[in-house]
Formats: structure tokens, C-alpha cells, sequence
């Protein structure tokens, strides 16, 4: 038996093979190579692909606003002096000339007068830290309304909601850190909340302030946590939240080619490096634009915190906005009990309310799969209106998260839109509790209209726009069977599926709890896929395109036979 | 002290009138003819004689001005909030319906009617004369001073704010000296009276001079967006910044990867 030799070398060379042309910046990977083994390392994942859409650049966003906020932010370590150490101020702006100060404020004042590019830097550290914290709720919404958090992701989610816990928090830290009277204001409600807690209240309080407030102490601990603890975590957890993305491989909208196996979408290089590179540079220079010309936080004008002084127009930055609202239209309520006063008014708007909303954040793919049994893996993209229940719930949580935070802004409505404060407190009173589930059913009904509109769609054909007069006289459009990739599109959908019926649950012997259990998840699964519309079937399907055909044929004839029916037109 | 301070006006404006003798006929004359525009203009929530009118429930239609001396009137009057155009939870500033030797009658008139703290001289609200350190001073003080007092309700930068029941602190920019300087003696509406002897009148024009600062200095960190706070920021956060950065991820994820659209139609 002859083997063929002819490609197979004769020696053991002396020198390893290496890489034709590029010269230098070869030479120079190929050292690299040599001793960090970047090849083998990178030959995985310098292919790995990620589908196009974009609602998959919102986390996006986030991750380069954060950049963002990190390189602005080291800049501004190098002049911020965060002591709360009085001393008299003698910089650049005039009408504070003399006054007395924290270090801190003086310190920021220096930023924005006398640091070249301070204030510039300052007002993007700002925008971009808003901007970081809306992208992150942006992105959070669209992997929510798609089913993206599903089995495998559920663990990402719950990193996706403990990041923007950390980044409200990083936010808050830094709002206090320029010590003026907007930020004292803050430290000074913070402080109320923590003292609102029963029994352990003073002291947390006294523990975070080193003594009574406002002390001396609160500032360097707000940028040791700024600076350094957070941004630690946040880094941690954004380093988990992207190696769990590639792991996971990118969810991907279902279409002709796409399967729960695979990914069908752009490699890394060169396209997906040039389009998240590019979105970089975007987002930095939206960030800069806004910095330049947008005023953010004017500390000068607010003056230094002092305790007896207090501004109109006293908000938090928005991210804190809701809790805020909450604590705006929550009537008075207090208990006396045993000597120690209960503030519900406080407690519930802002000790109770954001970590329940936290929680139950966390809990929705739990809750979800819970409900729905399903415990399949999922690759492929739900639409919305696929999911009527879940997209309803986030609409209701999304209307009582906005009339909170409207609430929140109601000073500003008021003189804004000339009304009363107190009838924007009384209508928000209500509305908290009646918009969510005006929304939720609204939002429902409307995904089910979508799918019957889908439907419709794939069993009738889609709306030509041409009308067309029977014989008898009356008028109708004529319908045209979907391009079959649009159809499978529209059908590379999963069935709901049935939910387990009581006489099920009896027949199969489960008795006690198990069995409780059983049926409430039974009644709520009836609840949740209730008059969701099915995909049609193969033989529906079938039905529909021999339809289609015929129609087709009909038209033809019609349009051939010419309007009046005087025949083709001889041209 | 607030009584000892509108009587001290009062009191100093009684004795100050007889001195200027040669004025006191043109000044009667002045009265006459305030009445006269009283009676047609102010006399029907006032009362012909300035005491006041109650509704049937028993509260003010329109206050007394027995005693609200020619500041009041000068401020009411020269900003256009009275008359009002129909009542309600505040008077508006609007368009000034009278001219201001017709406000200068008006005002002459309700402060022969009883006490009450005379129209500010000009020297007392203006820097004129004054150099330039001495004005820095006079603004760094003010400043301090409008932070303790007047931002709880017209907002840090005095762009205004809200009051119960649909009442407002109006904004306080662009306002004449004088007005400012009668609004914190007279103390309108819901405003509280910053009297002499509360905020004396050196302190009043500091708070002044802080204001004109303000509204001469440049702002320095580009567009003020209402100069509202954190709410207005937070609404271009959301529609500018987010607004803007969605647009262009749509843009990115819209374009493939040809360079070209001719290629990409070759293509398919």
C-alpha cells in the first residue's frame, strides 16, 4: 500500500515556520504570540460572531458611557480634595469670594474655574454617569420584553439588576461628594431616611456620619466609596456580566437560517470590533457635545451646604427621582407606639418601596418560568407581543416607576404647567395605583391585536392596497400571500404551552401542599397565556396559501381584463 | 419687630413729608387725582376708601390698603399685577396697565390713607458710585444672604418656585431694583416682609446686587436649561443624550458591511 509523501516534510527543521510579509507589525505579534500564546487564545473568539439589531446596542451604551465616566472621573481625582475642612474660599468665582467652605466645595470649585477643561470634564462626568444609568434601564427593558433573561440567562439578569443598584448608589455618592447646598440636601434627607428606620435608625445614622450629622467625616467616606469600593464592584460585575454574554453566546431574533444552535450575525473582526469601536467614539462624543453646551449641576450657584439653608427646586438626579415622588405624595402617616415614632410616611416611599421593586425585579425570571414551566433553553428572541402577559407586567411596572417619577418633579410641573402642587399630589395619589393596571390590561389586549394582526397576516396575506369593484359594485382589497421568509419569521415561534388542569392535578393522586401548590401555578399559568393567539397550523397554513393562489389568479384576470373590462390595453 | 419696622417707615416718611413744604400742594393735588383713578380702578375689591371688601363667607375679596403705604402700591401697580384680571389664588405679573405718573397718584393716594413704607429712594437699591471691590463685597454678601432667605421659595438661581394650592414664587430675574427692593419691603401676596429691621436696607441692596450679578454674568456651562435643577437635567439625559445615542445604534445596526451600497446590491 503506497502513501502518498509528496506533502509531507523530509526534515525536522531547525527554525519554526514563520509568518510571510506584514514585517514589523508581524514580527511584533509574532513575538507576542511566542511568549502570551495570544494566537490560540484569540483564534476562538476574534471569529466569534454577534447578530445585528439595534436593541442590542443599548448595553452597549452603558458599557462605553461607563468608560466614559471612568476616564472623566480619574481626571477629576487629581483636583478634588474631598475634606470637609473649612476654609475660606479665594478662586476664580467672584460672588463666593471670601466665603466660607468645605475644602470639597472649594475643591470643585477649582474644577470648574481654575483647572483647564474642569468644568468640561465635570459636566461629562455628570451627563455620562445619567447616561450610564438610563442605558443600563434601557437595556435591562429590551432583554426583559424579548425573553432574553430565560434559561440560560437568568444569572445575568440578576448581575444586570445588581449593576444598576450599584451604579443609583455610585450615583448618589457622587451627587454628595461637591459638598454645595444641593448636595448637603441630599446627605441631609439620606440622613432622615436612615434615622426613619425603627429602633436601629440613630445609630446607623450616627455610624455612617461618625457622630451627629452633618460631622466632618461623611465626605471622605462618600469618595472612598465613590472612587473606589463601587467602581471596584461595578468593574467586577460588568467583567462577569460580558464573560457571561460570551459564554452564553447573544441571543438572536428568530429568521430563515436561525436556530436555538446557532448564532447568524457578524464576526468579531473586523465588523463587530468597528461597529462597538465606532459606537464608542459615539457615545464619547455625545457625551462631550453635552458636556460643552448643556449646563449639569452649576455648583457656584448653589452655594456651600449649610444646614439652615435650602433651595426650591431641591431634587435628586433622576435615578433617585421615583423614591423621591413616593416620598412627595405619601400623606402623612406616623405611629406612636412605646415612645418611638413609626414614620411610614418615610419608611414605606423609600425603605420599603426601592428594595421590593429591586427584588421583585430580580425575581420576574423566577416568577416567570415558575409560572410557565418552562425550563427549556432559549437562544432565539421572543417579540413582545409574543409574551402578552410579560410585556404587560413590565408596562405596568414601567407606568407606576413613571408616575412615581413624575410625582417627583411635581414642584417643577407646577410652575411649568401652572397647576396646583397640591392636585398633582392628590391625582398621582390615585394614579399609582389605577395607571399600572390601566396599563397592564391595555398593554395586553394591544399584543394580542398584534398577533391576531400577525395572524391575519400569514393566513389572509398582507394588505396590497388594491381595490378592487365586483360586479355588483362594492369595493375590496385585495390580499397577497407574505414572501416565505417574512412567514417563517413569523412562525419560528414556540406553541404556548397548556396548562395542567384541577381535575389533572386530583387525578395524578398529588395531595397537601404539593398539590396547592400545583393548582395555584395552574391558575396562574391559565391567567398568563389567556387568549394568546397560537400560531396557525401546517394544514391552516397549506389551506391559506391554496387560497392565496386562487386570489392571485382572480387578481391577475381582473387586472388583465382592464378596468372597464374592454381587455388588456394595446400598447 | 416687623410692626416697629413698618412704623419706623411710616413714622420716617410722616416726618420727612412736611419738609419738602413747596411739594405739598402738588402733592394734594396728586392725592386727588389718585382718588379719582382709585375710585374707578382699585375701589371695587378695595372699597372707595381703601378698607377692604369680605366676601359672604367672611374672607377678603379684596384686603384693606389702609395701611400698605405707597411701596406696596408702587410695586403692585408697576409690575402689572394690579388691577387683576379676575381673582384668584395670586395676582400674575402681566402687562403694567397704568402709566407711571398714574401709578405715582395711585400710590400717593393709598399712602395718605394711613402708614405704611414710602417708594425706596434709588440710592438705596443702586451701586452707583460704588467701586468695583466694594460691589464684589456687596455681591459675595448678598449671595449668602438670598441663600438663607429667598431661595427656599424662588429656586436657587431665582427662577421660581411652587407654592400650595396653585400659588408660585415668581421668578425673580430681570426685575427692576426698585420692585425687588419694594417686594422685600412690603413683602406681596404670600411673600413674607423682609423688614428694615430684619434684613437691613444695606443687606436688601447686597441681595440686589447678587441678583444684577446673575443676570450680567456670563453662564459659564453653556445652556442653563430653565436654570430648574435636577429636573430639567434629567429630561435631556432621557430625550437629548438617550434620545440621540438609540438614533445612532439604529443608524449602526441599519448599515451592513459594505462599504458601499452598490457592492451590497451586487451581492444579493
Amino acid at each position: 500500500m503506497s502513501v502518498d509523501v509528496s506533502k509531507v516534510a523530509t526534515t525536522n527543521g531547525t527554525t519554526p515556520a514563520t509568518a510571510k510579509g506584514g514585517k514589523a507589525a508581524g514580527a511584533i505579534a509574532n513575538w507576542a504570540d511566542e511568549r502570551l500564546g495570544l494566537g490560540t487564545a484569540m483564534k476562538k473568539n476574534i471569529r466569534k460572531v454577534f447578530p445585528d439589531h439595534w436593541s442590542f446596542m443599548l448595553g452597549e451604551i452603558a458599557l462605553w458611557s461607563f468608560v466614559v465616566v471612568l476616564l472623566t472621573g480619574v481626571f477629576l481625582t487629581l483636583w478634588f480634595d474631598p475634606s470637609m475642612t473649612e476654609i475660606q474660599y479665594d478662586g476664580a468665582y467672584d460672588p463666593l469670594r471670601g466665603v466660607h467652605m468645605s475644602s470639597a466645595y472649594a475643591s470643585s470649585l477649582d474644577i470648574s474655574f481654575d483647572v483647564r477643561g474642569g468644568l468640561l470634564m465635570r459636566q461629562m462626568h455628570h451627563w455620562g454617569a445619567m447616561i450610564f444609568i438610563a442605558s443600563m434601564m434601557i437595556h435591562m427593558l429590551r432583554v426583559y420584553l424579548t425573553g432574553a433573561f430565560r434559561k440560560p440567562r437568568e444569572l445575568n439578569w440578576i448581575i444586570g439588576c445588581l449593576l444598576l443598584l450599584l451604579g443609583t448608589i455610585e450615583g448618589f455618592t457622587g451627587y454628595s461628594l461637591p459638598d454645595d447646598l444641593l448636595s448637603g440636601t441630599g446627605v441631609r434627607a439620606a440622613d432622615g431616611f436612615m434615622k426613619a428606620s425603627p429602633v436601629v435608625g440613630s445609630y446607623m445614622s450616627f455610624f455612617l456620619f461618625g457622630g451627629e450629622f452633618p460631622g466632618d467625616a461623611i465626605i471622605p467616606r462618600f469618595y472612598a466609596m465613590h472612587i473606589l469600593l463601587i467602581p471596584g464592584l461595578l468593574l467586577a460585575l460588568v467583567a462577569a456580566h460580558m464573560l457571561l454574554l460570551v459564554y452564553h453566546k447573544h441571543t438572536q431574533w428568530p429568521g430563515p437560517g436561525r436556530t436555538e444552535q446557532n448564532v447568524v450575525g457578524y464576526p468579531m473582526l473586523p465588523v463587530y470590533a468597528a461597529k462597538a469601536g465606532g459606537f464608542f467614539f459615539i457615545v464619547f462624543g455625545t457625551i462631550a457635545v453635552m458636556g460643552g453646551l448643556f449646563s449639569i449641576n452649576a455648583v457656584w450657584k448653589y452655594g456651600p451646604y449649610d444646614p439652615s439653608k435650602v433651595t426650591a427646586g431641591s431634587q435628586p438626579d433622576w435615578y433617585m427621582g421615583w423614591p423621591d415622588g413616593l416620598l412627595r405624595i405619601i400623606p402623612a402617616w406616623e405611629t406612636h407606639i412605646w415612645g418611638i415614632t413609626l414614620s411610614w410616611n418615610v419608611m414605606i416611599p423609600i425603605l420599603v418601596m426601592p428594595p421590593l421593586m429591586l427584588m421583585i425585579l430580580m425575581a420576574l425570571p423566577f416568577i416567570e418560568s415558575w409560572i410557565t414551566g418552562d425550563k427549556r433553553e432559549h437562544h432565539l428572541l421572543q417579540r413582545p407581543r409574543n409574551a402578552p402577559t410579560r410585556t404587560a407586567i413590565m408596562v405596568a411596572l414601567m407606568t407606576f416607576y413613571g408616575l412615581s417619577w413624575a410625582a417627583g418633579g411635581n414642584d417643577i410641573i407646577a410652575i411649568k404647567l401652572h397647576l396646583s402642587i397640591n392636585q398633582i399630589t392628590y391625582f398621582m395619589r390615585g394614579a399609582v395605583f389605577i395607571g399600572p393596571v390601566i396599563a397592564f390590561i391595555i398593554t395586553r389586549r394591544w399584543c394580542i391585536s398584534l398577533q391576531r394582526h400577525d395572524e391575519g397576516k400569514l393566513l389572509h396575506g398582507y394588505e396590497t392596497g388594491v381595490l378592487v369593484r365586483s360586479p355588483e359594485g362594492g369595493y375590496a382589497e385585495k390580499h397577497l400571500p407574505l414572501p416565505q421568509g417574512q412567514a417563517y419569521t413569523l412562525t419560528a415561534r414556540d406553541d404556548d404551552p397548556t396548562p395542567e388542569t384541577v381535575e389533572e392535578i386530583d387525578a395524578s393522586g398529588a395531595t397537601g401542599r404539593t398539590a396547592r401548590l400545583r393548582k395555584l401555578r395552574a391558575k396562574l399559568a391559565t391567567v398568563f397565556f389567556a387568549d394568546n393567539v397560537q400560531k396557525p397550523t401546517a394544514e391552516e397554513l397549506h389551506d391559506a396559501q391554496h387560497h392565496a393562489e386562487h386570489e392571485l389568479h382572480e387578481l391577475e384576470s381582473q387586472i388583465a381584463a382592464g378596468p372597464n373590462r374592454h381587455g388588456p390595453a394595446d400598447h | 419687630m416687623l410692626v416697629c419696622g413698618l412704623l419706623l417707615t411710616g413714622g420716617l416718611y410722616a416726618a420727612l413729608a412736611p419738609a419738602q413744604a413747596d411739594t405739598s400742594q402738588d402733592e394734594a393735588a396728586l392725592v386727588k387725582e389718585g382718588r379719582e383713578l382709585f375710585l374707578v380702578g382699585c375701589a371695587f375689591c378695595h372699597g372707595q376708601n381703601g378698607e377692604g371688601v369680605l366676601t359672604q363667607g367672611g374672607s377678603q375679596y379684596g384686603p384693606a390698603l389702609t395701611d400698605v403705604g405707597a411701596a406696596a402700591v408702587d410695586f403692585q401697580v408697576g409690575t402689572g399685577r394690579m388691577p387683576m384680571a379676575q381673582p384668584g389664588s395670586q395676582a400674575p405679573r402681566k402687562e403694567v396697565v397704568y402709566t407711571d405718573e398714574e401709578t405715582a397718584a395711585l400710590s400717593a393716594y393709598v399712602a395718605s390713607l394711613g402708614t405704611g413704607p414710602a417708594i425706596p429712594d434709588a440710592e438705596l437699591y443702586s451701586t452707583e458710585g460704588m467701586s468695583e471691590k466694594e460691589i464684589e463685597e456687596l455681591v459675595v454678601r448678598g449671595g449668602q444672604i438670598f441663600l438663607a432667605n429667598c431661595t427656599a421659595c424662588h429656586n436657587f438661581e431665582g427662577s421660581g418656585g411652587a407654592m400650595p394650592r396653585g400659588g408660585y414664587a415668581p421668578k425673580i430675574r430681570g426685575v427692576d431694583s426698585k420692585h425687588i427692593y419694594e417686594a422685600m419691603l412690603t413683602g406681596p401676596q404670600s411673600m413674607d416682609t423682609f423688614s428694615d429691621g430684619n434684613i437691613p436696607p444695606e443687606d436688601k441692596k447686597a441681595v440686589i446686587a447678587y441678583l444684577n450679578e446673575l443676570d450680567e454674568a456670563p453662564s459659564y456651562s453653556g445652556f442653563t436649561l430653565g436654570s430648574l435643577g435636577p429636573v430639567s437635567e434629567g429630561i435631556i439625559a432621557w430625550v437629548g443624550g438617550i434620545g440621540l445615542l438609540v438614533g445612532f445604534a439604529v443608524w449602526i445596526a441599519a448599515h451592513t458591511t459594505r462599504s458601499s451600497k452598490k457592492k451590497d446590491e451586487a451581492a444579493a
